[in-house]
C-alpha cells in the first residue's frame, strides 16, 4: 500500500535490504564453512557477532574511533574461537549433529550472560560519525556507514574465498570438507583444520559484529536472530556454494525489508522463521519425490 | 538395590541442602522481598530499581529505622533475580512468600513482570508497593494489596499529543489536520502508552498515517523511519523501552529524518542525550515520571535535587526516574508501617490504602485500585544534550523548541 | 496392576508417590517447585516419545504447551465473560468468577487444552514430519518461535500484553485459602497428570506401537520397506505428546497466574530446551530416564537460583555443556554401561572385551 503511494520507497527498501543482507550473508558464510567442514551447526554464531560488536563498542566508549576496533574484533574473536574449539568443540565434533546444536546452545547462554555482566544490558551503539547521502531530491537516503559495511562484507567474503583457493591451510580445509578421512590419510592434520576453521568463523562473526555495532544497535540478547538468519541462508544456498550464500543472503535481506514495509516491523522475525519452516518442508518434499523415482 | 537406595538418600539430602538453608530472619528487622531483573533484557533498569531501593533502605536505617509499637526496626530487602522473565518472577514471588516467609513485597521492574507478580501477592494477601509497573490493567483487576507510586502508562505520552496540538494551533494549523506516525513495541507497557495516546489523538481528531508494531528483538527500524520520511507526519511517537529510544534516535540521526516533534519514552534510561554523540538526541520530547529539577520535598532525602546529588555521590551517575520512584516506594512503606503501628499484613495494607504524603518524588495518594493519583507526569525535551522540563508549565525550565530544526540546518 | 513391576521400579514409584502425596502436608512451602518438578517430568517424558524413542529431535513441543495454556485460560474465562473484554488493554471492568463458573471452567479448559493441541499436531505433523534429522529439529524450532510471534499479535488473547488467569474463587463461609488457595489443587493436578503420562507411556512402549517407534529410530527406510506406514505412526506419536503437553500447559498457566506469549507460553529458549536437556541428562529412549533427568535438573536449577544470584544462567549454560560432553547417553546410559546386570542384561565378559578391542582399532 505505502509502497504504491510512494514508488521510490521500493528502491529504498531494495537498497536497505541489500545493505543488511550483506552482513547476513557474511555471517552465514562463516556458518556454511563450519557446517561444511565440521558438520556442526554453530548456534553461538549470533553471540559471536554481538561480542565482536561489543569489542568495537569498547573502543568507541574509550573515546577512540570505532574503526580502530574493527581489527581487534576480528583478532580477539579469532582467539576466542580457537579457545572454544580447544576446550569444548573438539569433544563434540565427531558426534551426532544434535549434540553439537545443544553444546553450542549452552555456550551461547554462557556468552550472553557474560556479555550481560561485562557490558550491561543497555542498548548500545558506536557512532561512526560518517555522514549521509541523499539521492533523487532526498527521496533516497543512504547512510555512509551502511555503504561502508556493505563494501567491507563483500571484501571480507572475497578475501576468504581467495584464502580458501590459494593458501595451504585453505586447501587443507577444502580437502577436509570433501572427505575428512581421505584428507587424514593423505597427511592433513584434520584436528588443526577443524580448529582453524572454527576460529576463522568466529573471526568472520567478529568483523561482522563490529559493523553491526556501527550500523545498528547492540544488546546482549539480540544474537539469536543472526544465528537463525545465517542458518536459513545456508539451507537455501546449500553447503560449499559460496556465491549462492552471498546471493541468498542479499535476497533474504531484501525480502525481509519488503515484508517490514508491507506487513510491518513486528512480523519481521516471525516472517523469517515461518519462511524457514516453509523452505525446509518444500525442500524435503522435493527430496521425497526424488526418492520415489528411485524406488 | 542397595545402590539405588543410596542414590535416593543422596537425592533427599540434596533436597534438604537446596531448600533448607534459606530462611534466616534476624530479629528487629522487617524483611521486604523483591524479584528483580538483575540479568536479561531489563537488567539496566532492574539495577536502577535495586539501587533506588537500596539507597532508601540505607537512609531510613541510618535515620533511626522504622518505629512500630514503640520498637525500632531496621529494613532489609531480600532479592531474587527474575532474569527479566515474567514466568520466573511469578515463581520467585511465590518462593519469597512461602519459603522465605517474606510478609511485604516491593515491586519488580517493568509492567509485564509486575502483572505476573501481582496475582501472587494478591493470593497470599501480601501488601506490595511497586514503583515500576505502569500498565493500566494492573489497576482494574480489583487488586486489594497492590499499590503503585507511579503514574499509569497511558499518561506517559498523551500530553505530548496535547502539546503538539497546542503548538500547531498557535502556529495557525488546525489540530485536526495533523498527521501522526506511531511505532510501539508489542508489550504490556508500550501498548498501554498507545492506549493513552490514541485517546488524545481521537479527541483532537488527528490522523494516524503510520501505526507500526515493533518486535521485541528490535535493532533496526529503518522501514518505519523511511515511511516517516515519505509521509512527513507532524508528530512521531515511539515507545519501546530503552532499546526503542536508542534504536530510534540512532537511526533518525543516520537517516536524517525530519519531524517537527518526536516523542518517546525511556529517554533518560537510555541516556539518548549523551550516548549518541553531541546534539544527535536533541529536540526529542520525553515522558518522565520524575525529574531532578522538580520542587518536591520530604524529610528524608530533602528536595528532588538533593536526592539526585546523593544518588550521584553513591552510584556515580544521575538518577533516572526509575531509581527515584523506587526509593519513594520505601518511604511509602515506612510511613504505612508507622501509621499502622503494627506488623500485621492486613493493618499495613489498610494504612497503605490511606496514604497521603509528600516525598521528594511527588505526592502519594492511592485510589481504590491502588494507583497514585496525586502526581502528574512531566515532559522534558533534550536541549543541547541536557534534559530540560518543558511541561507542565508549573515546573518548566525551558520553552519547548518547536518545530525541531531540519537536519540540513543543524551544524 | 503392579504385577509386572520389578523392585527397582516399585521403589522409584513409591518415592514419587510419597513426594506427590506428602508435599502438601510436609513441604507445603515447596508446592510450587514440586508441581513444576512433576510438570518437568511430563515435558521430558512426552518429548522422549519423539526425541528418544522415535529419533526425531523436536524443539516444537513447546507449541502444544503454549497453545494448551492459552486454550485452557481462554476457556476458563469464556465460560463466564466475553474473552475480548477480559483481555482488553487497560479495560475499566473488574471480573470475578463465582465458584460455579470457576469449577465449570477448569475441567472444560483442561479437556480442550488437550484436544486442541492434539488436532494441531495432527495437521502440522503430516507436513513437518517429512523432515529428517537436524532439518526437523530446526524446522520445529522455527515453528515454536513463529507461533510465539503470532500469539503476540493476536489481540483476543491479549497480544503482547498477555492475559491473567481467573483467580481461585472466594466461597462464602470458607476462608480465602480453602484447599490451600488453589496451590494444592493445581499441585495435585500436576501430580495426577504425571501419573497418567507415566502409566500411559509404560503401557505404550510395550505395545507394537512402541516397537514401531523404535524401528523408525533405528532405520526408517527399512521400516517403511517392511510395509509399516511410518508417517501414520510418527503423527500419532506426536498427537500423544501434544495432548499431554497441552494439558501440562493448561495447568502451568493456572499455577503461574499470568500468560505472556514469548516468555511463559511459547518459551522455547527455556522450557523448550529444558525438556530436551532433562531427557538427555536422564537417558534418551528409556522410560525412567526423563524422570530422573527432570529430578536432577530441577535440583540443580533451584540450587543455582539460590546460591548464584546473577550468575545462575552462566552456571546453567556450563551445566548444559557438561551434560552434553560428559553424559551424552545420560545417567541411565551410564548406569547401563557400568551395571548392565541392573538392567537385566547378561554380559559375556569375553565378548565385551572383544568389542572394546575392535572399537579401539578404528
Amino acid at each position: 500500500m505505502i509502497l504504491l503511494q510512494a514508488p521510490f520507497l521500493n528502491l529504498q527498501a531494495l537498497l536497505d535490504g541489500l545493505m543488511v543482507g550483506a552482513i547476513f550473508a557474511f555471517v552465514a558464510y562463516g556458518m556454511a564453512l563450519v557446517w561444511g567442514v565440521m558438520n556442526i551447526i554453530n548456534i553461538v554464531q549470533g553471540e559471536f557477532v554481538i561480542l565482536g560488536g561489543y569489542i568495537t563498542f569498547t573502543f568507541y566508549k574509550m573515546g577512540l574511533s570505532p574503526f580502530i576496533g574493527i581489527p581487534f574484533s576480528f583478532l580477539l574473536l579469532f582467539c576466542l574461537g580457537f579457545l572454544i574449539y580447544r576446550t569444548i568443540i573438539f569433544r563434540v565434533v565427531s558426534r551426532d549433529m544434535f549434540i553439537s546444536i545443544l553444546a553450542t546452545f549452552g555456550i551461547s547462554i554462557v556468552v550472553q550472560q557474560l556479555m550481560n555482566i561485562g557490558f550491561g544490558s543497555q542498548v548500545e551503539t558506536a557512532n561512526s560519525g560518517l555522514g549521509t547521502s541523499f539521492l533523487f531530491d532526498g527521496n533516497i537516503t543512504l547512510s555512509h556507514i551502511k555503504i561502508f559495511s556493505f563494501i567491507v562484507c563483500l571484501l571480507g567474503a572475497s578475501a576468504v574465498i581467495y584464502f580458501m583457493k590459494t593458501s595451504k591451510l585453505g586447501r587443507a580445509i577444502r580437502a577436509t570438507a570433501q572427505n575428512a578421512r581421505a584428507a587424514r590419510i593423505l597427511g592433513v592434520d584434520t584436528e588443526k583444520v577443524y580448529c582453524y576453521t572454527y576460529a576463522i568463523n568466529a573471526a568472520i562473526c567478529g568483523l561482522a559484529g563490529s559493523l553491526v555495532a556501527m550500523t545498528y544497535t547492540l544488546h546482549p540478547y539480540i544474537g539469536l536472530p543472526y544465528t537463525v538468519r545465517s542458518f536459513m541462508i545456508v539451507i537455501v544456498a546449500g553447503l560449499g556454494n559460496f556465491p549462492a550464500v552471498l546471493a541468498s543472503g542479499l535476497g533474504l535481506g531484501t525480502i525481509e525489508e519488503f515484508s517490514a514495509y508491507t506487513l510491518g516491523q513486528e512480523y519481521r522475525i516471525g516472517f523469517v522463521f515461518l519462511m524457514l519452516v516453509l523452505i525446509l518442508v518444500y525442500r524435503s518434499r522435493k527430496l521425497a519425490k526424488k526418492r520415489e523415482y528411485l524406488k | 538395590m542397595r545402590k539405588l537406595k543410596k542414590v535416593f538418600v543422596t537425592f533427599i539430602s540434596a533436597i534438604a541442602l537446596t531448600f533448607g538453608i534459606s530462611s534466616a530472619n534476624a530479629q528487629d528487622t522487617i524483611v521486604l522481598g523483591s524479584a528483580i531483573s538483575l540479568t536479561g533484557k531489563y537488567a539496566t533498569n532492574g539495577e536502577h530499581t535495586q539501587r533506588g531501593y537500596d539507597l532508601a533502605v540505607k537512609l531510613i536505617n541510618d535515620k533511626g529505622g522504622v518505629k512500630v509499637g514503640g520498637k525500632k526496626y531496621n529494613l532489609a530487602v531480600k532479592y531474587y533475580d527474575d532474569e527479566s522473565n515474567a514466568s520466573k518472577a511469578a515463581a520467585l514471588a511465590q518462593r519469597l512468600i512461602e519459603q522465605d516467609g517474606v510478609k511485604y513485597m516491593l515491586g519488580p521492574y517493568g509492567s509485564g513482570i509486575t502483572i505476573a507478580v501481582a496475582p501472587v501477592t494478591e493470593k497470599f494477601g501480601v501488601p506490595m508497593v511497586e514503583a515500576n509497573g505502569a500498565a493500566r490493567s494492573l489497576f482494574t483487576k480489583g487488586y486489594k494489596y497492590l499499590f503503585a507510586v507511579l503514574n499509569s502508562a497511558d499518561q506517559y505520552l498523551s500530553s505530548a499529543v496535547d502539546l503538539a496540538a497546542d503548538v500547531n494551533k498557535k502556529a495557525g494549523k488546525k489540530p485536526s489536520s495533523l498527521k501522526v506516525a506511531m511505532a510501539f513495541e508489542q508489550d504490556a507497557f508500550s501498548l498501554d502508552v498507545k492506549l493513552g495516546v490514541m485517546e488524545r489523538i481521537k479527541h483532537h481528531g488527528m490522523k494516524v498515517v503510520i501505526d507500526d508494531a515493533l518486535p521485541k528483538e528490535l535493532n533496526d527500524m529503518t522501514a518505519t523511519l523511511q515511511k516517516v520520511k515519505a509521509l512527513k507526519p507532524d508528530l512521531l511517537i515511539v515507545s519501546g523501552h530503552s532499546k526503542g529510544a536508542m534504536t530510534g534516535v540512532k537511526q533518525i540521526t543516520d537517516l536524517k529524518v525530519d519531524v517537527p516533534l518526536i516523542a518517546m519514552t525511556h529517554c533518560d534510561a537510555a541516556s539518548i542525550n549523551k550516548k549518541l554523540g553531541a546534539g544527535n538526541g536533541d529536540y526529542v520530547l520525553c515522558g518522565s515520571q520524575w525529574h531532578k529539577s522538580l520542587t518536591y520535598k520530604d524529610n528524608y532525602f530533602g528536595s528532588a535535587s538533593d536526592y539526585a546529588k546523593l544518588f550521584e555521590k553513591v552510584y556515580g551517575y544521575d538518577p533516572p526516574y526509575q531509581a527515584a520512584e523506587s526509593s519513594a516506594a520505601l518511604l511509602v512503606f515506612k510511613d504505612a508501617f508507622e501509621r499502622a503501628n503494627s506488623l500485621d499484613q492486613k493493618k499495613v495494607r489498610d494504612a497503605l490504602a490511606k496514604t497521603d504524603m509528600m516525598t521528594f518524588y511527588g505526592g502519594v495518594k492511592f485510589n481504590a485500585g491502588g494507583q497514585n493519583t496525586s502526581k502528574p507526569m512531566v515532559m522534558f525535551q533534550v536541549q543541547k544534550g541536557e534534559n530540560k522540563v518543558v511541561a507542565p508549565v508549573k515546573w518548566a525550565q525551558a520553552k519547548l523548541i518547536w518545530p525541531a530544526p531540519k537536519w540540513a540546518d543543524r551544524k | 496392576m503392579f504385577a509386572d513391576f520389578d523392585k527397582k521400579e516399585l521403589t522409584g514409584l513409591a518415592f514419587l508417590l510419597f513426594l506427590g502425596i506428602s508435599t502438601p502436608y510436609l513441604f507445603s512451602g515447596y508446592r510450587i517447585q514440586m508441581a513444576e518438578l512433576f510438570l518437568f517430568m511430563v515435558y521430558a517424558s512426552t518429548w522422549n516419545i519423539q526425541g528418544g524413542k522415535m529419533g526425531y529431535n523436536t524443539f516444537g513441543n513447546i507449541v502444544f504447551f503454549g497453545v494448551g495454556m492459552y486454550v485452557c485460560a481462554s476457556t476458563q474465562i469464556a465460560v463466564a465473560f466475553p474473552l475480548g473484554e477480559w483481555t482488553a488493554a487497560g479495560g475499566y471492568k473488574t471480573f470475578v468468577h463465582t465458584p460455579q463458573q470457576y469449577f465449570l471452567g477448569i475441567p472444560l479448559g483442561i479437556l480442550l487444552a488437550g484436544i486442541v493441541p492434539a488436532i494441531i499436531a495432527l495437521i502440522i505433523g503430516s507436513a513437518l514430519l517429512v523432515l529428517r534429522g537436524h532439518y526437523f529439529a530446526i524446522g520445529t524450532l522455527g515453528l515454536g518461535i513463529a507461533s510465539g510471534e503470532f500469539a503476540t499479535s493476536l489481540e483476543i488473547i491479549g497480544g503482547g500484553q498477555g492475559m491473567t488467569v481467573p483467580f481461585w474463587p472466594k466461597v462464602a463461609g470458607l476462608p480465602h485459602t480453602f484447599l490451600g488457595g488453589g496451590v494444592n489443587f493445581f499441585f495435585t493436578l500436576s501430580f495426577l497428570l504425571f501419573l497418567a503420562v507415566f502409566f500411559f507411556l509404560r503401557w505404550l512402549y510395550k505395545t507394537r506401537f512402541g516397537l514401531i517407534l523404535t524401528a523408525i529410530r533405528d532405520n526408517e527406510d527399512k521400516a517403511e520397506s517392511m510395509g509399516i506406514p511410518t508417517m501414520h505412526y510418527k503423527v500419532t506419536g506426536w498427537v500423544f505428546s501434544a495432548f499431554f503437553m497441552g494439558i501440562a500447559g493448561g495447568i502451568f498457566g493456572n499455577i503461574n497466574g499470568y500468560i505472556e506469549p514469548t516468555e511463559v507460553a511459547f518459551a522455547g529458549a527455556t522450557v523448550g530446551v529444558f525438556m530436551v536437556l532433562m531427557t538427555i541428562l536422564g537417558g534418551k529412549g528409556t522410560l525412567w530416564g526423563p524422570i530422573i533427568g527432570a529430578f536432577i535438573f530441577q535440583l540443580f536449577k533451584e540450587f543455582f537460583w539460590t546460591y548464584f544470584l546473577g550468575w545462575q544462567l552462566v552456571a546453567l549454560g556450563a551445566l548444559i555443556i557438561g551434560i552434553i560432553i560428559f553424559f551424552p547417553e545420560g545417567i541411565m546410559g551410564m548406569l547401563r554401561q557400568k551395571y548392565p546386570a541392573l538392567f537385566g542384561e547378561v554380559v559375556d565378559e569375553e565378548a565385551r572385551l572383544a568389542q572394546v578391542t575392535i572399537n579401539t582399532d578404528d
